[in-house]
């Protein structure tokens, strides 16, 4: 959980969300990265200093080229937070159809 | 559990797809009116939700405080953007920890399916600094106190 708050500052960032959307589909180079976006491999590369930093990606050395993959932790987190809200929300719901069957029920007594 | 769904949307949207078994009348009625608000939009057990305003028209407001047994608390109030009865709402909404955390714009529609209703509502993800508060909140106040702050969340589907 250390890496909690590093991994939502990251986040904020749309070129790096950007990034992760794209290291979800598999392993990319710097090069590979730095071609969708208006930017240059040094910049995709500090991008991924930050994302490395959180937790979020992992890079691995091949040659001089260093592909970067998702890291499972890092995302790890971000689900865990969704997953709250799911569970949350998932209770509020089934109290709802409880709140539901109840106006049906008074529905039917104010029927003549 | 597997009526609803839960996904994200590109980098800013949580999608969340419920079914009902009632008319869509009263699904809404239940997202706008105090008296059945209440009834359930509570979070984890032991929350009450002991004010609950509601003026459900384009313009209008919404407050919303919870309280637990340990007196702990926290609010959210609002603004109704557009309401199509029975089918459509939209609003703004945040939340006070007890900064007020940026707004989270919610859009929610309500359709006949089968016999019932389909839900669908797209909340706007909030910024990693809104969650980055709410999950160092929860873990000075501990996992329950946590659990009512993400729920806030959940007001969304209002």
């Amino acid at each position: 959980m250390r890496n909690l708050d590093a991994a939502f500052s990251a986040l904020a960032d749309p070129t790096r969300r950007a990034i992760l959307a794209r290291l979800a589909s598999g392993e990319a180079t710097v090069m590979e990265l730095a071609e969708p976006f208006d930017m240059s491999q040094p910049a995709i590369s500090r991008h991924l200093k930050v994302l490395e930093g959180a937790g979020l990606i992992i890079r691995r050395i091949e040659g001089a080229k260093r592909p970067c993959r998702l890291a499972p932790e890092g995302v790890e987190a971000v689900d865990r937070w969704l997953a709250m809200l799911r569970n949350a929300l998932a209770k509020n719901y089934d109290r709802l159809d409880e709140v539901l069957a109840a106006m049906k029920t008074e529905e039917r007594k104010e029927m003549p | 559990m597997s009526k609803m769904a839960l996904t994200t949307e590109g980098d800013t949207y949580i999608i969340v797809t419920r079914r009902f078994a009632a008319s869509p009348e009263a699904v809404y009625r239940a997202h706008t009116e105090p008296a059945l608000i209440q009834k359930w939009l509570l979070g984890p057990d032991g929350w009450t939700m002991p004010v609950c305003m509601s003026d459900a028209r384009p313009g209008g407001k919404f407050r919303y405080e919870w309280a637990d047994s340990k007196g702990r608390g926290f609010y959210i109030t609002g603004e109704y953007l557009e309401l199509t009865p029975f089918s459509r709402i939209v609003h703004v909404e945040r939340m006070y920890l007890p900064e007020p955390t940026p707004d989270n714009h919610v859009e929610t529609a309500f359709e006949p399916h089968a016999a019932g209703t389909l839900m669908r509502m797209r909340m706007t993800l909030p910024d990693a600094k809104t969650r980055a508060a709410m999950l160092a909140t929860g873990m000075e106040h501990g996992m329950e106190a946590s659990y009512a702050r993400l729920d806030v969340m959940s007001i969304g589907e209002n």
